[in-house]
């Protein structure tokens, strides 16, 4: 679990990302931050790694201060992802993989055989093993990165914008990928995205931020669609328009669903009928 | 007989090649004390570019001091410190350590001022410390900048070290300086030519070196690495 106690963080060119800002996020789930730029997000996602340390108030894991873990120790334990995936290009793809292992002190054959079977796990041929990250497609260097996060096993794993840099396609098949991957090893999540859609796919728990790490709605993704508590949730999550806000048709003896732009949408069945 | 060919007569005359003054041992010289001076000068530089380039503090500092010490002629510090230390070896070595310093100091910093943010940053939130970040990422990542760094200043050094002669009995200068007193300009031509073959030679053997250390997975780099050389190496600043 872990947990934000009024943090608030200033930048030194006085810059306020972040007040006064409180949230539990609970183990093995996934919990996305999602706010368009500014909303601090990433801010508050850094913080779970002291790559920000907060102004004041603090962040807890599993009940520990982590303001008093050492900061490489506390990160080794962390899984993290970004955009544009943050791989060492002078490093081939299973040496990459098998960075923070070897940093922990595995040895090399270990690390590199643990390395090995993690690009199975998000689904990389060992072929590419030896390639560097440039010969590799976007999507491709994404997956590595995942592999990386991923190869200390740990509790955490942090993902920073992962899939914002891949084309429309490729992406689909990432979220995909981690869903799946989610359900095979039921990390603690933190995802940061500003793609609503992406929250809706990938959240057990979605917090929807607005400027100055403000929260403005924590909920599941029914919850929020469901009572959004304001315009700006509304408005963030679409519940008011296209194929979000639909609305029951008769036709003969089917229940059609329509958009709010007059496109069908589906057919509406009663549970249980297939 | 023009003078060109008389210098290339000089060059091949077996009397030029034994004794205290034979061509073999003046080359040695010569290099050895580029060598020494690019290593001093290095051991000074590099260390300091490597912190600035890390924390990216005392950039200004350093460039505005860099174009300081390339500003100073090198044969009036010469000129100055032998007054002050006496004639002999150390006056030549001080006042070429503070030519090479600059383009070492340069190619230092701006090789990991080149290196993309985001590769640091992650290499940061991965848990590496911030010694594991410059020997793992910084060093091997601003090599390619380094050693053009390395290249400049030590052809700047060979070029200039026939200065060394000017206070000292050492290296090729020792022609020019001893033609030119005597008026044998066959011999002061020679010595320039051969000055200049070796600087070639040396510039061949750095740009192998350059390429071999462009990181592998890191390929474009060397084309697009901005050229460090900031004034062509004269024999007398």
């Amino acid at each position: 679990m872990i947990e934000f106690r009024s943090v608030s963080k200033r930048f030194p060119d006085g810059t306020l990302a972040v007040e006064d800002f409180s949230l539990v996020l609970p183990s093995h789930k996934t919990t996305v931050l999602v706010g368009s730029s500014g909303s601090g997000k990433t801010t508050l996602l850094r913080m779970i790694n002291r790559m920000v340390d907060p102004t004041s108030g603090s962040v807890e894991i599993d009940g520990e201060d982590i303001a008093t873990l050492p900061p490489v120790k506390l990160r080794r334990g962390i899984g993290y992802v970004m955009q544009n995936s943050g791989l060492l290009p002078h490093r081939t793809v299973v040496d990459n993989v098998a960075t923070v292992p070897l940093l922990r002190g595995t040895p090399k054959r270990q690390a590199r055989a643990d390395a090995l079977a993690m690009l199975d796990t998000v689904g990389l041929d060992r072929s590419l093993a030896d390639r560097y990250p440039s010969q590799l497609s976007g999507g491709q260097q994404q997956r590595v990165g995942v592999a990386r996060g991923l190869a200390v096993d740990p509790n955490i794993l942090l993902m920073d914008e992962p899939f914002g840099a891949v084309d429309p396609i490729v992406r689909a098949e990432l979220q995909q990928e981690l869903v799946r991957l989610q359900k095979e090893l039921d990390k603690t999540v933190v995802f940061v995205t500003h793609d609503i859609e992406e929250a809706f796919l990938l959240g057990d728990q979605i917090v929807i931020l607005s400027e100055g790490g403000r929260i403005a709605q924590v909920g599941s993704p029914a919850e929020l669609l469901a009572n959004p508590a304001d315009d700006f949730v509304a408005s963030f999550v679409g519940a008011d328009r296209g194929r979000r806000a639909l609305h029951v048709e008769r036709h003969g003896n089917e229940d059609v669903v329509v958009d709010s732009d007059g496109r069908l949408a589906g057919v509406l069945r009663s549970e249980g009928v297939r | 007989m023009n003078l060109f060919a008389s210098a290339i007569d000089w060059i091949l005359d077996p009397a030029n090649y034994v004794g205290l003054n034979a061509i073999p041992l003046r080359i040695g010289q010569h290099l050895v004390f580029s060598l020494v001076t690019v290593l001093i000068a290095s051991a000074i530089a590099i260390p300091l570019g490597y912190l600035i380039g890390h924390t990216g503090r005392g950039r200004g500092l350093a460039v505005t001091t860099s174009g300081g010490l390339r500003a100073i002629p090198t044969l009036g510090l010469l000129t100055l410190v032998a007054l002050w230390v006496g004639i002999g070896v150390v006056a030549p070595y001080v006042a070429l350590t503070v030519l090479a310093i600059p383009p070492i100091l340069a190619g230092a910093y701006t090789g990991f001022e080149a290196i993309d943010r985001r590769t640091v940053d992650a290499a940061r939130a991965v848990g590496m410390s911030e010694l594991q970040i410059v020997r793992k990422v910084e060093v091997p990542l601003g090599l390619p900048l380094l050693i053009g760094g390395l290249r400049s200043a030590t052809l700047q050094v060979i070029a200039t070290a026939t200065l060394a002669a000017y206070v000292a009995d050492l290296g090729l200068g020792r022609y020019l300086f001893s033609g030119l007193k005597t008026r044998d300009y066959a011999e002061m031509l020679g010595g320039s030519i051969l000055v200049i073959l070796l600087a070639l030679a040396l510039e061949g053997i750095f740009a192998l070196i350059q390429r071999f250390v462009v990181p592998r997975g890191v390929s474009g780099r060397l084309d697009t690495a901005p050229t460090l050389r900031t004034g062509s190496p004269t024999a007398a600043r």
